[in-house]
Parts: C-alpha cells; sequence; structure tokens
C-alpha cells in the first residue's frame, strides 16, 4: 500500500477548486483507514499467504513452530479428491444459483414493468421484506418450513394427489441439501436484482418501446433487439455481483448442517476451510486452500474492480 | 408499455401471487412466534395466529442470554459505526478532494479490499487475534469488522463528498468564516443524507455478520445475535425444536433490522451498481 508513504514531492495539483498547496493533509486523512485495513485484512493477508507454506501437525498443537514445506500444501490439496470435489461443488452451486437467480430477477423486474401499481407495490414490498431479512434469522425460517415433521413445505406437497412428502427429509442426501440451500439463496438474492434490472428498465425511453412496437416487432423480438442491449451494463454488474456473493456462502451452509447432515459431502468452499482450520488445527492446509479461495474472488472480481475505477476516473 | 387490459389483469394477478409467495417465509416467522409449540407440533400447519400469546417472546428474552447478546451485537454494531463513518469520511475527502501520489492504488485496494471473503480471511483472523488475545472481545470483532466495511462506505461517502461543490464552501470562507466553520456548517449538513445512509449500512452489516464471530466468540457468553439465533437450530439436532421460540428469536432479531434496512436501501443499490443504470 503505497497510499501510507509520506509524501515528499507531490504531483501537480490539477484545476483550481483542488487543494492549492501541496499538504500531507490527504494522507493524514486517509491513515486510520490504511491503519484499519492494514491490521484486519492486510496482515491476515499475508500470514496466510505465509502460512500456507508451513506444514502444521500434531506438534503444532504442542507448541512446536511450523516448518516451511514449499508448495506442499498446495500440491497435497490439488491431489486430494474431496478437495476438488468441494472446489467443483462451490463452482457449480454458485453459476447455477446465480443463474437462476438473475433469470427469475429479470422475469419478475420485466413483470413490475408491465403489471398495475396494486401488484407492482405488492411485490415490491415483499421483495424488500424478504431482501431485509438477516441471514440467520431466514435460514431459521427456511430450516423451520423445510422441517422434516412439522414443515409446511411437506405438508403442502403432501397434499397435492400423487405426492408422497409425509416426513420427506429435504437435508439428507446431497444433491437435495443444495437444492435447498439454491432456493433459500435464490429467495434472498432476487430482491436486489429485481430493483437493479428494474431501475434499469426505467431508463429505456417510453418513445424507443413504442417506435419498436410500430416497426411490428412483437413482444420477444421487442425485448431481445431493444430492452436486452440497453440493459446489458446493468444485467452484467448484477450477475458478477451474484457470483461473487454466492461463492460466500458459509453462513447458509453452516446453518443447514446443523440443522440436517454435516458431511464432506455437503460441504463447500468456506465450511471445508472452517472444518480444518478449526477442527483439524490444519493451519497450512486450511491457509492453503483459503488462498485458492482469495486467487477465485480476485479473478472473478477483477472485472467489476475495473468497472469502479472507471467509474472513479469520470 | 403497450398492453392489452385482459393480459394485464392476468399477469397483475400473477404479480401478487409471486408477491405472497415471496413474503411467505417472513410471514410465516412471525405468526408461528406467537403460536403455542403444541398448535405447531400438529404435521397440519395453523395458517393464521388465532389464540396466539406472547408467551414465546417472554420465553426466549426471559433467561438472561438473550439480553446479553442484544448487549454484544449493540456494543459491537455501535464501535463499527461510529469507526466506519469517521474513517470513511476522512478518506473520502482525500479522495474526492486532493490529487495525490497513491491516491490510485489507495483506491484499487480499497475495491479489491471489499471484494475479499471473510471465508477466505478467517482463519487468520483467527490465529493473529488468539495471539492478541483478543478471541471473545467486543474489541477484536470491531476491528475485523470496520475493515471489512470501511471500503464500501469510502465508495459510498465519495459519491457525497464530491456532490458538495468545493467552491461552496470557499464562498463561505470569502464571506468571513473559518476553514471548520465553513465545513460545519455548509458541508456537514449537506453530507448528513450520506453519513447517515453509510452509518445503517455499517450498522446492518455489523449486526447480521455470523462468520467471522463464529470464529472470534467462541464462548457463549459473548455471543453475538446471529451467533445466539443459531443456537436455537442446533440444538434441535440433540433435542424437540421449540419452533415457537426460533421464531420469536427471529422475529426480535430480524425486526429492528428490516425497518433499519428500509432506510438504506436505495442507497446502498445505487451505490453497487453506480454507474451501470444512469444509461
Amino acid at each position: 500500500m503505497t497510499a501510507a508513504t509520506p509524501a515528499q514531492n507531490l504531483a501537480p495539483q490539477a484545476g483550481p477548486s483542488r487543494k492549492r498547496k501541496r499538504t500531507r493533509a490527504p494522507y493524514v486523512l486517509i491513515l486510520p483507514a490504511v491503519a484499519v485495513l492494514l491490521v484486519g485484512m492486510a496482515y491476515p493477508t499475508l500470514w496466510q499467504l505465509v502460512t500456507s507454506f508451513k506444514k502444521y501437525g500434531l506438534a503444532q498443537q504442542f507448541g512446536k513452530p511450523a516448518e516451511f514445506v514449499g508448495f506442499n500444501n498446495y500440491l497435497e490439496l490439488l491431489r486430494d479428491h474431496s478437495f476438488w470435489g468441494v472446489v467443483g461443488r462451490s463452482l457449480a452451486f454458485c453459476f447455477v444459483t446465480a443463474a437462476v437467480t438473475l433469470v427469475i430477477g429479470f422475469g419478475l423486474a420485466l413483470l413490475m414493468k408491465v403489471v398495475s401499481t396494486w401488484s407492482r407495490l405488492a411485490l415490491q414490498i415483499s421483495m424488500l421484506l424478504a431482501w431485509a431479512m438477516p441471514v440467520v434469522a431466514a435460514m431459521t425460517v427456511w430450516t423451520w418450513l423445510f422441517d422434516r415433521r412439522r414443515g409446511v413445505i411437506n405438508y403442502l406437497l403432501d397434499s397435492i394427489p400423487g405426492l408422497h412428502f409425509y416426513r420427506h427429509d429435504w437435508l439428507e442426501n446431497p444433491l437435495s441439501f443444495f437444492f435447498v440451500a439454491m432456493v433459500i439463496v435464490v429467495w434472498m438474492s432476487v430482491p436486489f436484482v429485481v430493483f437493479s434490472i428494474y431501475a434499469g428498465l426505467l431508463q429505456i425511453p417510453d418513445e424507443v418501446m413504442e417506435a419498436a412496437a410500430i416497426d411490428g416487432s412483437a413482444g420477444f423480438q421487442r425485448l431481445r433487439l431493444v430492452v436486452l442491449p440497453m440493459i446489458r451494463p446493468v444485467v452484467a454488474i448484477v450477475l458478477l455481483l451474484q457470483v461473487i456473493w454466492d461463492l460466500r456462502v458459509f453462513t447458509q451452509i453452516t446453518m443447514l448442517q446443523d440443522a440436517g447432515a454435516s458431511g464432506e459431502r455437503f460441504d463447500l468452499l468456506g465450511t471445508y476451510i472452517f472444518k480444518i482450520g478449526t477442527g483439524a488445527q490444519d493451519f497450512g492446509t486450511a491457509s492453503a486452500a483459503s488462498v485458492i479461495v482469495l486467487l477465485i474472488t480476485v479473478a472473478v472480481s477483477w472485472w467489476y474492480v475495473r468497472h469502479l475505477l472507471k467509474e472513479d476516473e469520470s | 408499455m403497450i398492453t392489452h387490459k385482459r393480459p394485464r389483469l392476468l399477469l397483475s394477478l400473477t404479480g401478487l401471487l409471486i408477491a405472497l409467495v415471496w413474503v411467505f417465509p417472513v410471514y410465516w416467522m412471525v405468526n408461528s412466534a406467537f403460536l403455542p409449540n403444541r398448535t405447531l407440533q400438529s404435521f397440519v400447519p395453523t395458517f393464521v395466529p388465532f389464540g396466539g400469546s406472547l408467551k414465546n417472546f417472554r420465553a426466549v428474552t426471559e433467561d438472561g442470554s438473550f439480553m446479553k447478546a442484544l448487549g454484544m451485537s449493540l456494543s459491537i454494531a455501535l464501535i463499527v459505526v461510529f469507526a466506519c463513518l469517521l474513517f470513511a469520511f476522512l478518506a473520502a475527502v482525500a479522495i474526492s478532494r486532493f490529487k495525490f501520489r497513491g491516491r490510485k492504488s489507495f483506491v484499487l485496494a480499497v475495491l479489491l479490499i471489499q471484494m475479499l471473503p471473510a471465508e477466505a480471511l478467517f482463519i487468520a483472523q483467527y490465529k493473529m487475534m488468539a495471539t492478541l488475545g483478543q478471541l471473545d472481545s467486543v474489541i477484536g470483532v470491531s476491528i475485523i469488522y470496520t475493515a471489512a466495511v470501511v471500503p464500501f462506505t469510502v465508495w459510498m461517502l465519495r459519491g457525497f463528498v464530491a456532490g458538495v461543490p468545493a467552491d461552496l464552501e470557499e464562498a463561505a470562507m470569502v464571506d468571513g468564516l473559518s476553514r471548520t466553520q465553513a465545513f460545519l456548517r455548509i458541508t456537514f449538513p449537506l453530507l448528513a443524507p450520506g453519513l447517515i445512509a453509510s452509518g445503517v449500512y455499517a450498522f446492518l452489516q455489523a449486526w447480521n455478520e455470523f462468520t467471522v464471530a463464529l470464529v472470534l466468540l467462541q464462548t457463549e457468553e459473548h455471543h453475538t445475535l446471529p451467533l445466539w439465533l443459531r443456537g436455537f437450530i442446533q440444538a434441535s439436532a440433540t433435542r424437540e425444536t421449540d419452533w415457537g421460540q426460533v421464531m420469536a428469536a427471529s422475529t426480535l432479531v430480524a425486526v429492528p433490522i428490516i425497518v433499519f434496512f428500509m432506510i438504506v436501501q436505495g442507497r446502498m443499490t445505487a451505490g453497487l451498481v453506480s454507474g451501470a443504470v444512469k444509461g
């Protein structure tokens, strides 16, 4: 972080409204923020990087300092089938959930644009309420809804003739477990997508839509040729944020595991690292896995960060 | 948009139906919170809380654990709000009012750090706080939270500070106010909405955070509200869950947040997709 170094020769100030003097002021101003970021973020990242090259075993639990082992932890992880399973599951979960969220969100935003005011108001209020729910509270409610013995979902499905959901255990096998997780995450994330895309749709002038209608383009064509290109930037950003957010579903997975099965087949990256790090106290491997997660996140986020940077320069 | 009457009504009704489905979990939480456990134990659900009572709420708050968790959550959230606002405001002034060497790296660092997931850092943060003797401490958690929330708050406030023309302040100084006076009387009031929005954002983050709290706050008496709430579900693995109480507890945690959230929702959306929505 070069920003923390004191200023000797500053670049010439641009514009008359900028500070006239060459001052240390900006450095003093960012100092507290830089300090807290160094302690809370930069140091842990660095520690993690260093630790990922060290070996932690039983002896280290009794105070023996850990030795450097080079890339061993990484190689071990990459050779480990269960790790690849976790990575694959996490990526699959994240992409599928983000895609489903986007499709539903997009549909609802379009719906909000065409319905009467009362219906739109109802949608907006219910979306806001769902969005505002604290994650942990949302998890307890959904666990209750999916409860094996007394959950409403089993009751409602069971009441459909031909379906047998009496005491159906949703969290028993991995596929069903992650399906439930996806339903919950989608429920929580759709509102943000709806509001963002709806805001984008409002930017499209009515004349454009009318002109397209006069040209004779039918509903679907209008959507593809007129609406989509105009809101593409919003959709891209929203999708990217969803992907990033759906990689970090530690809370949701942990709380579902509390309520149901918790074996390794039910782990995503977050819970996997948590178990190695706190359960097995294998900080070396946990750090190596964390570094891999960091790399994935930074790779996915890079485009978003660049977009925001452009925003800063304008 | 050009839509014909009949399909429009049909679409509107679909919209209403979806709205009801979407809000159902929130309704279900509140509904179950009022119902006695005996009613909830039947396979046939009770859809309206007739004959309900506040018993669950009383039962949940009776033992001291709720108040303790509330105290923990409040003190952490308030520290984080205060620290975030102060640090982020200063930094926002720096990046929107000054050009300086390292400005670009600082902005880039802020944006990147904002993306780092807690899942990828909590092992290191745990070890660090353990070394510093700050496990189970308000300070330890507050430092990590502040570091996690400051980037977005800087980003949010930057827009507000940039929106107040520096000329305005200078004009006030020409009129005889000192720099501090000009700032306090002219700039600060214009920034108030931004500060409120950022403050509420920081509050929500600190209040809802689960991952870091789980790692750093290990003994039960230091649990924050999310951890306290999780305790109910965890206990259900070994004994019969009293869903009425769990839902009462969830309602207590959720309702203040929902109210708060309504205040800042617009700003948060704008901050996250800024630039993309303006067309």
